[in-house]
């Protein structure tokens, strides 16, 4: 059977897979394999993914909600075609059409008192933009971030995360980036004490350490010690964001509006990148002082622009949002039901609308039910930082008969990945390699 | 929009009576209330009917259908009444799209609103474009009343903006469950055409035949009232009168006090052509008054004419006056004897409104029977006006905004639409065999009440434990809940709390 794509083609999946290992990356295409998915997306729509093998997977990983609103969502892909008509990336020197329209959008979504936006071509460039505008707001250095935290993978959100990322490409700074545990307010004003720190960089709740909820006041507290410290509060919203937790921003649940927000992946709709800052007055000064303090020639392409306009448009639709909480519902409801047969396996829901992590006993228990719920038809990813923990994170236009399927395919998935730990005590890698 | 209509649809379906009941009471309540309200909006934007009739046919279309099937429950489980081991479950449609027209907008909108919510649906207006405003705030005020009693979210929702395209994309979309489409002809085929159930109904062509022992006095002025009622804009008002020629003039001239303006041979001419320029009915008039439509024929009447009746001799298709008329224009033909007054009823019958209505003013049994067996209706409104009678106001049939035409009028529907239209019923059915005894059921239902609103705040699961699935279960089969215990109002206060908490929060972003 040869796969072709009309320019592309290939013999086999094993031929992607050797040439994946060859030119493009060995360690990870390894990784995936031999855990037990060695997935080769194809056909992509809705909210499934197929396999080129032709297996079909409920995606409830959606790249960290890139996919929110589904794969390929058809009022995004014609947004974007349509446009592709007209424009381009564009000159990212000059004030867009495009880049204005979105700007204005976000700015009037926003929490109230986000005036200005940035725009980024990824997550990570828009934490650097964020923790730049930091330091040039307070004009101190000094960066806190949480222990285990992940705000992505460019020059400066690399040092606010876990120093495995960091310390293998030499460019851990420890002195200018602190780390504090979450949910330890004391650690946090300690950080905070000798008044010379920019900011503190915060997902609302923590997605790839596994979304441990915030305890009730934390994130408030946070804001507050950073008022007391002239700290800046910069949200990262990128996982949170959207609509996600039942509101378009995360943070807005806490009553506050942080002085940076940041949004990433589901912006671009999963058609086309796109990132961006939203910025408080008192952060936006260098806007005015230097505009040109921060270059990015596919920061806010316009294509980009677009994607992200029409995103933003069906994550504000009132239906939209009763359907987050209709689907948040339903599905915290259906896996509570089965953690309730299985309590010593199933050890913890932490929920926040479609922010779900669900929690196993056993060291690297996601890892488990990831291959068994892989193998019942569904893509769920485990925390890379607390592999106990399963990232499950339903798209939100979901229908009710998907999400009463997703929660079948679960329910098996879990007994499976429990029979399995008590049988063998430890994963029995033939049975999904 | 139909999604969140499914999501709300499947909410709803596990509701008990007892709480579909407050919801109803909730939406009757604001509905009468705004009566008023929406037929002077429903005439002012529309530019046609009458305020004050409007105002009955609003309050006939709230109070007056919960007061004809409150006592009814299409919700909790049932037993065979007549004692077959047979035990039915209600399955609401699930999501119901209904057309409504400009004629009757806001009592349409208010009718199937109700229907829909008595029956556990959900459901989508699609309005007439020439009403849609009054109708979108009243569709929005009654999702608004439904969801404040506790009705799940997106229970009724409104097209804002309908147009061909999106009504068509609406009615072929298979997450609609069921059409109800109260229009032209063109939006019923449309309807039926779409794939999907519809409940669609043809137009009425109304005959009225005076027989020589009927009441003359009362027929005369119930025929009046009946014809000018909100100037002819409910499909079963009479459109043909058949009289028998031995009290004709008697009759027209009792007809002519209470407000009818009997043509002069030399004004026929004029009416006929102004309300079927070139023998097609003039839409433009439709609702219209006496007095305006005789302004624009130039036939001089008295200011308090209600209805302009106007004589004609041969029931054919050629003649316009034998065609429907939503406008206060009465055709009268006269007749030697009754049976061949059926005759030209039938021939009224030929020409349109196939399976829909006709009228009888008569104290001969007899003549009622064949005049009933030998037209093509479903229902012969006696000794009533039309208007209101054949839509079951004003005699026993279902009260009803929706004539079902049925089979002669290419109906799925041969009643009057009511709310069991809306609703099947899932059978337990046990073996019939004498030694299969039927257990009871009793307590075994699993509606709920829901004590949260549907869908509940999607508050951090650490920070509202007790909001998971917090609901109270009913212990009978029949329509009552079960009080909440005290467990349950302390979970229940502890929730409001958390819940008013979270909005708090909320309000200060």
């Amino acid at each position: 059977m040869t796969f072709d794509y009309g320019d592309i083609s290939f013999e086999s999946k094993d031929e992607v897979l050797a040439k994946a290992r060859k030119y493009w990356n060995p360690g990870k295409t390894d990784f995936w394999v031999e855990t037990g998915v060695p997935l080769v997306i194809d056909r992509r729509e809705g909210y499934f993914l197929y396999d080129m093998s032709g297996k079909r997977l409920l995606d409830v990983h959606l790249n960290g909600g890139t996919y929110s609103l589904g794969h390929r969502n058809p009022e995004v892909a014609s947004a974007v075609a349509a446009a592709m008509s007209h424009f381009d990336i564009g000159n990212h020197h000059f004030p867009a059409i495009t880049r204005t329209a979105l700007a204005e959008a976000l700015v009037k979504t926003a929490p109230e008192g986000l005036t200005k936006v940035v725009y980024g071509s990824g997550g990570g460039e828009a934490i650097d933009i964020a923790l730049k505008t930091a330091r040039h707001t307070t004009k101190k250095r000094k960066i806190v971030s949480i222990a285990k935290a992940y705000h992505g993978h460019t020059g400066l959100a690399v040092g606010t995360g876990d120093d495995r990322f960091s310390k293998m490409f030499l460019s851990d700074r420890p002195d200018e980036f602190v780390q504090v545990p979450f949910n330890d307010l004391e650690a946090m004003e300690s950080a905070l004490r000798s008044r010379d720190v920019a900011a503190v960089i915060m997902e609302t709740i923590p997605a790839t350490y596994g979304f441990p909820l915030p305890e009730p006041g934390y994130l408030e507290t946070v804001k507050r010690l950073c008022e007391q410290h002239e700290a800046l509060y910069i949200a990262d919203e990128v996982q949170t964001g959207l609509m996600r937790t039942g509101e378009l921003w995360g943070i807005t649940k806490h009553g506050f509006t942080p002085d940076i927000l940041v949004t990433g992946k589901g912006l671009s709709g999963g058609m086309y990148p796109i990132s961006a800052v939203l910025l408080s007055e008192k952060a936006a000064g260098w806007l005015t002082e230097d505009g040109f303090g921060h270059i990015s020639t596919f920061g806010g392409a316009e294509l980009g622009c677009v994607a992200a306009l029409k995103t933003l448009e069906v994550c504000n639709r009132p239906e939209t949002r009763s359907m987050v909480h209709y689907i948040s519902e339903l599905i915290g409801r259906g896996l509570r039901e089965i953690q309730a047969d299985f309590p010593d396996w199933f050890v913890g829901i932490r929920q926040n609308g479609v922010v779900m992590g669900l929690e196993f006993a056993h060291p690297e228990g996601a890892k488990y039910v990831m291959r068994h719920l892989y193998a019942h038809g569904v893509w769920a990813i485990f925390s890379t930082l607390d592999p106990r923990v399963l990232q499950f994170k339903p798209g939100i236009l979901l229908t009710p008969e998907l999400c009463e399927e997703l929660l079948d395919r679960t329910e098996v998935a879990v007994r499976k990945s429990w029979d399995e730990i008590r049988l063998h005590g430890r994963r029995d890698s033939t049975v999904f390699v | 929009m139909l999604e969140r209509a499914r999501w709300a649809s499947r909410s709803f379906a596990t509701y008990d009576h007892a709480s579909v009941m407050r919801i109803l009471q909730a939406v009757t309540r604001v509905a009468e209330e705004r009566a008023e309200h929406y037929a002077e909006w429903a005439v002012r934007e529309t530019g046609f009917g009458v305020v004050a009739d409007k105002v009955v046919k609003n309050r006939l279309c709230s109070r007056g259908i919960l007061d004809a099937y409150g006592d009814h429950d299409y919700v909790s489980p049932r037993l065979d009444a007549g004692g077959l081991k047979l035990l039915e479950l209600p399955r609401p449609a699930g999501v119901v799209l209904a057309l409504t027209p400009s004629t009757n907008p806001v009592s349409t909108v208010y009718f199937k609103v109700i229907l829909a919510l008595m029956t556990r649906n959900a459901i989508v207006v699609s309005p007439h474009p020439f009403a849609k405003e009054c109708c979108a705030d009243a569709a929005r005020a009654l999702g608004e009343a439904a969801v404040g009693a506790g009705a799940p979210d997106g229970v009724v929702q409104v097209v804002e903006e309908p147009s061909i395209p999106l009504i068509d994309a609406l009615m072929t979309d298979e997450r609609t469950d069921v059409i109800l489409a109260t229009g032209g002809g063109a939006v019923v085929r449309a309807a039926y055409s779409s794939s999907n159930p519809a409940i669609g109904v043809g137009p009425g062509n109304v005959p009225v035949l005076v027989d020589a022992t009927a009441d003359l006095a009362r027929s005369a002025k119930k025929l009046v009232d009946s014809k000018a009622f909100d100037n002819s804009l409910l499909c079963t008002n009479e459109s043909v009168l058949i009289v028998e020629e031995a009290v004709a003039d008697r009759f027209l001239a009792m007809m002519s006090r209470s407000g009818a303006h009997i043509l002069a041979d030399a004004d026929i001419d004029k009416v006929r052509d102004t309300v079927f320029p070139e023998g097609r009915f003039d839409t433009s008039l439709v609702g219209t008054s006496a007095v305006a439509i005789a302004s624009k024929a130039g036939v001089r009447v008295p200011p308090a004419t209600r209805i302009l009746v106007a004589p004609f001799d041969l029931v054919v298709d050629e003649e316009p006056l034998a065609h429907e008329k939503l406008c206060p224009v009465l055709g009268v033909t006269r007749v030697p004897t009754a049976q061949r007054g059926i005759r030209t009823a039938a021939a009224v019958l030929r020409i349109g409104g196939a399976g829909h209505s006709a009228v009888i003013h008569s104290k001969n049994p007899r003549t009622v029977m064949d005049y009933a067996a030998a037209l093509n209706v479903l229902r012969v409104t006696v000794n009533e006006g039309g208007s209101a009678g054949s839509a079951g106001f004003d005699t026993d049939l279902a009260p009803s905004m929706t004539i079902g035409t049925g089979f002669a009028g290419r109906s799925s529907l041969g009643e009057n639409l009511q709310p069991k239209h809306l609703v099947n019923y899932a059978r337990i059915a046990y073996s019939n065999d004498p030694s299969e005894v039927m257990p009871s059921f009793d307590g075994l239902s699993s509606l709920m009440a829901p004590l949260t609103p549907v869908p509940a705040y999607p508050v951090a699961s650490n920070l509202a434990p007790v909001a998971l699935s917090l609901r109270s279960t009913t212990s009978h089969l029949t329509n009552t809940s079960a009080p909440p215990g005290d467990e349950t109002n302390g979970l229940r206060d502890e929730l409001r709390r958390l819940i008013i908490e979270e909005l708090q929060a909320i309000i200060r972003s």
